[in-house]
């Protein structure tokens, strides 16, 4: 019998799980690309086109028509601006919102993890507990207490709303965070002197950028896609691009037009998706630091 | 410099509902290097962080250089404060780190470089500072830590095991440096550690603690000889003090372990009587060989631990009990040889059978 030595680096061999495994990966890799490959050839192709049928085949003729028009001369009802007023709505949200929420969340998060103020951690499980309770519970009555206080349908209304529903997740996102780090850190900069504010402005922030990165991400993801807090809240004039786009595409009035449709939805689903392909490591971070809700 | 003597009173600190101190005197002379010694869990870091200001006390008072500082933030105290973990800031420069709280309190930019500079030449690090904290060793970085300290020109040093963090080697250099600051600074320094070869090295006195409680207050050399109860005795010294059980007969003789050791010689706390005892010796206080004197016998070789300078030897007295020596490096001594000793009185220690206490 001829017995090899082992030596050197050992043989790698295939295994049929091992070819399975990868068999199984490129379906899914497939299953769940394939409908973005059929949005984005149908957003390419012009009606002629789309009415012959064949889903799947490239266009015979390129054309940018279809993104145009969803983006600039689209109707939604008797407007036809394009998805592009929902754009500018939804980034007029969702800059402030995202600033905001990650300014407060940061802050309560740290508050609760270094200052060990009176009841905290019942504090922490109340905000927990919340986080859980679906947003339809909530929409009525906030909508009743906005309208009293006269913020309801508008913008600063609508990021009051986001502010409040991102504080549980930054809040749990920075406090688990903040706790990670040595007490010392913070015991030393007590004893250089510095105070509440100071301590998280010049130590604890700069220390926490990769959880701000991560919950920009998270924020910007959530706020962009979200759609019943910005119809409810935000008001006629600044209904966000998710609003926008299923007026688009909900509204039209004869042949439906899949090419405009398949641009708008991409044109909204643009911001989300560079985030994604962006981020993709820190975005994985968030989701195992956050561990609570996407 | 600021006035650096520390007075507590009755100090009681609690944990929820855990009592993690009570009624806890110390007193802390100016320019002093006191260290808090201990296991782990006994307290010696919650006092130094109620001194410090950043745990509350439930009761009793913490004077600063003559002031009442008990309800006073950390930075009013007039103490600087150095971590195990070093807890420099990570995002900023070492000048950064050293010049944090100088800035918080708003000393013009001129007296902070100067101070900088000056703490940074006094502990070599003048080339580091415009580096980050990652791109330090452990050596350099609590070297920062220390400068961080001395910056703040303040009466009090405080040092939560500072070395702990270090390989050996790098701690007996800091370990020379931190005393030769204090010979400098001429400042209070109170310093915990649970390394008995740095409180025995540093210190000025030793406050030995166990389970919440000083066992003894006294300078390194009377803690080493002369240990008030048997927890002193165990813990300070390295390798351990030897103890052997039985009894002393008439206050004349120790007898245990099959050895009758004469204490004429040995410095009684109180009337010498008979009864039950644990008689404790350090393995260099016995003598070996043709030194042996009255009490002598002989003793069986169990193993050999070279430590370079000298050899610690495991035996065994004729009645069973294992204790160890002190031998010179080169000694030729091996497992399974006989070894002539004897237990010098002047150099025990006997501690009372129930309670631990100095005889």
């Amino acid at each position: 019998m001829n017995v090899i030595e082992p030596t050197g680096p050992r043989p790698k061999r295939t295994s049929p799980a091992r070819v399975g495994l990868y068999a199984f990966l490129a379906i899914s890799a497939l299953f769940f690309l394939a409908p973005l490959y059929v949005m984005v050839v149908t957003s390419l192709k012009t009606m002629d086109e789309i009415r012959g049928g064949y889903i799947l085949s490239l266009p015979s003729e390129l054309t940018f028509a279809a993104w145009t028009k969803a983006w600039s001369s689209a109707c939604t009802g008797l407007n036809c601006n394009g998805i592009r007023v929902g754009f500018f709505n939804s980034v007029r949200i969702l800059v402030p919102s995202v600033i905001v929420s990650i300014a407060v969340g940061s802050l309560t998060g740290y508050a609760l993890s270094f200052w060990r103020v009176r009841g905290a951690d019942l504090i922490f499980g109340a905000l927990m507990v919340v986080a859980f309770i679906p947003y339809q519970i909530f929409i009525y009555p906030l909508v009743r207490i906005f309208s009293m206080a006269g913020i309801n349908q508008t913008l600063f209304g609508i990021v009051i709303i986001h502010t409040i529903f991102g504080l549980p997740t930054m809040t749990l996102l920075f406090r688990n965070y903040f706790a990670s780090l040595p007490p010392e850190l913070f015991k030393a900069a007590r004893v250089d002197g510095a105070g509440f504010l100071q301590i998280f402005r010049s130590i604890m922030l700069p220390m926490a950028i990769p959880m701000i990165v991560v919950a920009v991400i998270l924020q910007v993801t959530g706020i962009w896609n979200d759609f019943i807090l910005g119809l409810v809240f935000a008001g006629r004039e600044n209904l966000p691009m998710t609003v926008q786009l299923n007026n688009i595409v909900n509204s039209t009035q004869g042949e439906r037009a899949y090419n405009v449709d398949m641009a708008a939805t991409m044109l909204t689903a643009l911001v989300p998706l560079v985030v994604y392909f962006g981020s993709g490591r820190w975005f994985v971070r968030g989701i195992a630091a956050g561990a609570v809700k996407g | 410099m600021e006035r650096g003597d520390v007075s507590l009173n009755g100090i009681k600190i609690m944990f929820g509902s855990v009592k993690v101190l009570e009624n806890l005197d110390l007193d802390v002379a100016k320019s002093e290097f006191l260290v808090l010694l201990g296991p782990s869990g006994c307290g010696k870091s919650t006092l130094l962080n109620a001194v410090a200001g950043l745990i509350d006390v439930k009761d009793g008072q913490i004077w600063i250089g003559g002031r009442n500082v008990t309800w006073e933030e950390p930075k009013d105290r007039g103490i600087a404060m150095v971590f195990q973990s070093y807890a420099l800031y990570p995002r900023m420069t070492v000048r950064g780190n050293m010049s944090f709280g100088l800035k918080v309190s708003g000393t013009p930019a001129a007296e902070i470089a100067r101070r900088v500079e000056e703490a940074a030449q006094m502990l070599r690090i003048s080339d580091l500072l415009d580096r980050r904290p990652s791109e330090l060793s452990g050596g350099q970085r609590q070297r920062v830590a220390i400068g961080r300290a001395l910056v703040r020109k303040v009466g009090v040093f405080l040092f939560d095991e500072p070395l702990s963090n270090l390989d050996a080697q790098l701690r007996a250099e800091l370990r020379v440096e931190i005393k030769r600051l204090h010979q400098q600074l001429g400042a209070t320094m109170i310093y915990v550690t649970h390394d008995q070869i740095e409180a025995l090295t540093l210190a000025d006195r030793i406050a030995v603690m166990h389970g919440g409680v000083i066992q003894q207050l006294d300078t390194p050399a009377k803690i080493y000889r002369e240990p008030k109860n048997r927890f002193v005795a165990s813990f300070v010294g390295s390798p351990a003090m030897n103890f052997i059980d039985g009894r002393i007969e008439a206050g004349a003789t120790f007898d245990g372990g099959g050895l009758r050791v004469p204490l004429a010689g040995y410095a009684f706390a109180g009337n010498p009587a008979s009864g039950p005892a644990t008689l404790g010796i350090r393995p260099e206080h016995v003598v070996t060989g043709s030194d042996a004197r009255e009490g002598a016998f002989d003793a069986t070789v169990e193993l050999v631990e070279p430590m370079g300078a000298d050899s610690l030897v495991w035996c065994r007295s004729p009645g069973g009990a294992a204790f160890s020596m002190r031998l010179p490096g080169d000694t030729a001594v091996r497992s399974g040889d006989r070894q002539r000793a004897s237990f010098p009185a002047a150099s025990l220690s006997l501690f009372d059978s129930t309670n631990g206490k100095r005889l």
